[in-house]
């Protein structure tokens, strides 16, 4: 009984997302005008794995109290990559896809070598490191194209396994369950949150907390990575978009705060963020069905993610001494 | 003897870095061409460099709080984009009030950052991100059904692209910006506060300073700063455009960091952020001119990669060199 309070309390945030998620994905089938088919859900758990997975990729930096604002341009370098290289035979492709995931988890553990060896400034590391990474795509995809694995592709974002699950949900299901987790029972899982919510104390009770944000950038570019082959299956195509990897960048942060997860770091967690992605693209979806004009439709998701940003600032209310606000 | 060495002993070394990273560009750019040397090429580079010196003088500002401010793309080209809408919907009366509204926009935009930063305790890069991504919604709107007017209007052009006895104006205008912000850090006790605040925010309002006061005001200043470079540059592009102020973000919060101001507040000179506004123009121009061989053409088909890839290499590399955080512990 403790434990499940225990857990409610945890995971307050999180929770409330989820609910907020089944209330619109129930208008939203309602007044979609195919109602709930197959195909309207897999194409809302594609557009919202995409996002879901950059949106966990944003979560560790985030839990470190840091930021990764490459992280978009990792997913589009991951784009390109994949489109040059995930081709051929299964041997081939396998080898393909490998490599890209390698590639992305490089691109994160030079952002965390930066932070924590280099001692700059999360923001200002992954701005300049995000212009690199969109160099390299521009290397690989001067121009929109490529190809990719066409049965795998299919396999993983169109076929419904056993009828009715979408398979790109099984993706991000498979990634929460087989990295995710797994990570966060581990030390350097620990070792993350420790870092985020009280760096000294950490560094005093002997955790590693330079590991933990190596650790919380690396695997931010290997999420990052999965997103952006996900993304290549789906288009069959790459493209080095820039806009396209500063809006995934600004939509994961949003996510990740729709999710509970704090931006002040040490609270909150991966799966929150998850439910925050699909919240914040079942908005966008919203909007599509109730026929708002898609003029207005930029500002509006503007808007909810200033909103959901400055929802935090609820806690100003229980502040009784201004003092309390200086950390 | 002393004087000299009282003078170099009040500026920092990240700033003589600079300086001297500015000269090793020069004369590394004059190797490959002579011309890097002219009058005429430098006073064009120094038009261009005004641009992101105006926008630098409120980012400076923003950052010696120890804030960061990402909104800066949306708002200069919102401005840009409003000041020529302004001077088409008004006639006369516009086209004379087309600048102020920009301006005025830019400090009320930056006024709203400074709102959710120090009242409702955002952390300012989320907060201002947020603002950018609801500028750039705005201005869907605005140029989307009837678009309104987009070219500069004459005032504008002569700001971005006139010049007077040889002096561009732009550049003038930096130096009117510069003197301004080197006067109120100095001599006015709102500059003082900005450097208290960023020292020590609990220190400072303690001591009595009105600590929103200070942050609203300087991401007011900021935006309007940025506002003032998007009208300029809507002049020296002939029209406000859509994505115009993007290539100044890394830019602009680079050169005041590489000028030596201390990215977590509270330190840093405004000759700095000249010379890492310099710097960061002529590395910018050595990217565009030199020539790539054929064998690496190949390989950097969009020359924008190249350029995209040394420029953030370049500055992740002189930060290294001189921007690290003290080691800190406990």
């Amino acid at each position: 009984m403790n434990r499940l309070r225990y857990f409610l309390a945890h995971s307050r945030g999180a929770l409330l997302a989820l609910a907020l998620f089944a209330a619109m994905f129930a208008v939203y089938v309602a007044y979609h005008p195919a109602g709930l088919t197959i195909d309207v859900v897999s194409t809302a758990a594609n557009k919202g794995v995409l996002l879901a997975l950059v949106a966990m990729a944003q979560t560790l930096p985030i839990l470190t109290a840091g930021l990764d604002l490459s992280i978009g341009m990792t997913f589009v370098l991951a784009n390109s990559l994949a489109s040059a290289v995930v081709l051929g035979s299964p041997a081939e492709t396998a080898l393909g896809v490998v490599l890209v995931l390698l590639a992305s988890l490089l691109c994160g553990a030079l952002n965390g070598l930066i932070v924590v060896f280099g001692r700059l400034q999360p923001i200002i590391t992954t701005l300049a490191t995000g212009s690199i990474y969109f160099g390299l795509a521009l290397v690989i995809r001067p121009s929109p194209g490529g190809d990719v694995n066409e049965d795998l592709a299919d396999a993983l974002t169109y076929d419904p396994v056993l009828g009715v699950v979408p398979p790109s949900l099984l993706v991000l299901l498979a990634t929460v369950v087989l990295v995710w987790l797994p990570l966060r029972r581990s030390t350097w899982g620990r070792a993350v949150y420790a870092a985020g919510s009280a760096e000294g104390a950490a560094y005093m009770s002997g955790l590693n907390v330079d590991l933990g944000k190596f650790v919380a950038y690396t695997f931010a570019g290997l999420f990052a990575g999965i997103a952006g082959l996900m993304l290549t299956f789906m288009t069959y195509a790459g493209e080095a978009n820039a806009a396209l990897g500063g809006a995934y960048t600004l939509n994961s942060i949003a996510s990740v705060v729709i999710g509970g997860t704090s931006l002040f770091g040490g609270a909150g967690g991966a799966i929150g963020s998850v439910i925050g992605a699909f919240v914040f693209r079942t908005i966008g979806d919203l909007l599509f069905v109730f026929d708002m004009d898609a003029l207005y439709q930029p500002l509006f998701i503007g808007l909810v993610l200033l909103v959901s940003v400055s929802l935090g600032s609820l806690r100003l209310l229980r502040i009784r001494n201004r003092l309390e606000l200086f950390r | 003897m002393s004087a000299v060495l009282r003078v170099f002993g009040r500026i920092d070394r990240p700033v003589l870095l600079a300086f001297a990273c500015v000269v090793a560009l020069l004369l590394g750019g004059s190797l490959y061409t002579s011309s890097f040397l002219s009058p005429d090429y430098l006073l064009k580079q120094l038009q261009l460099g005004a641009f992101l010196g105006v926008i630098a003088s409120g980012v400076m500002l923003v950052i010696l709080l120890g804030h960061i401010d990402l909104s800066i793309p949306w708002v200069l080209t919102s401005a840009a984009m409003i000041s020529t809408a302004v001077a088409g919907w008004w006639g006369d009366a516009g086209t004379l009030l087309a600048i102020p509204v920009g301006l005025l926009w830019g400090a009320a935009i930056g006024a709203i950052n400074g709102f959710g930063v120090a009242f409702l305790r955002v952390p300012s890069m989320i907060f201002t991100l947020g603002v950018n991504a609801v500028l750039q919604g705005l201005m869907v709107i605005l140029t989307g059904g009837a678009a309104p007017q987009d070219y500069a209007t004459d005032a504008m052009r002569w700001l971005g692209s006139g010049a007077s006895l040889g002096v561009p104006h732009s550049l003038m205008v930096w130096a009117v910006v510069g003197a301004l912000i080197v006067f109120v850090l100095k001599r006015t006790g709102f500059g003082r506060s900005i450097f208290a605040f960023g020292n020590s925010e609990a220190a400072a309002y303690l001591s009595g300073v009105n600590t929103r006061a200070v942050v609203v005001g300087c991401f007011a200043i900021a935006g309007g700063c940025s506002a003032l470079a998007g009208v300029m540059l809507a002049g020296y592009g002939t029209k406000a455009a859509q994505a115009m102020g993007d290539p100044y973000l890394l830019p602009s919060i680079a050169a005041v960091v590489l000028g030596g101001t201390y990215i977590l507040g509270g330190r840093g000179s405004y000759l700095g952020t000249i010379a890492g506004v310099i710097l960061i123009t002529l590395l910018q121009s050595i990217l565009r001119i030199v020539q790539l061989p054929d064998s690496w053409r190949a390989i950097f088909e969009a020359p924008e990669s190249l350029r995209e890839i040394v420029y953030g290499a370049v500055i992740i590399g002189m930060m290294l060199l001189y921007g690290r955080q003290q080691a800190k512990r406990g």
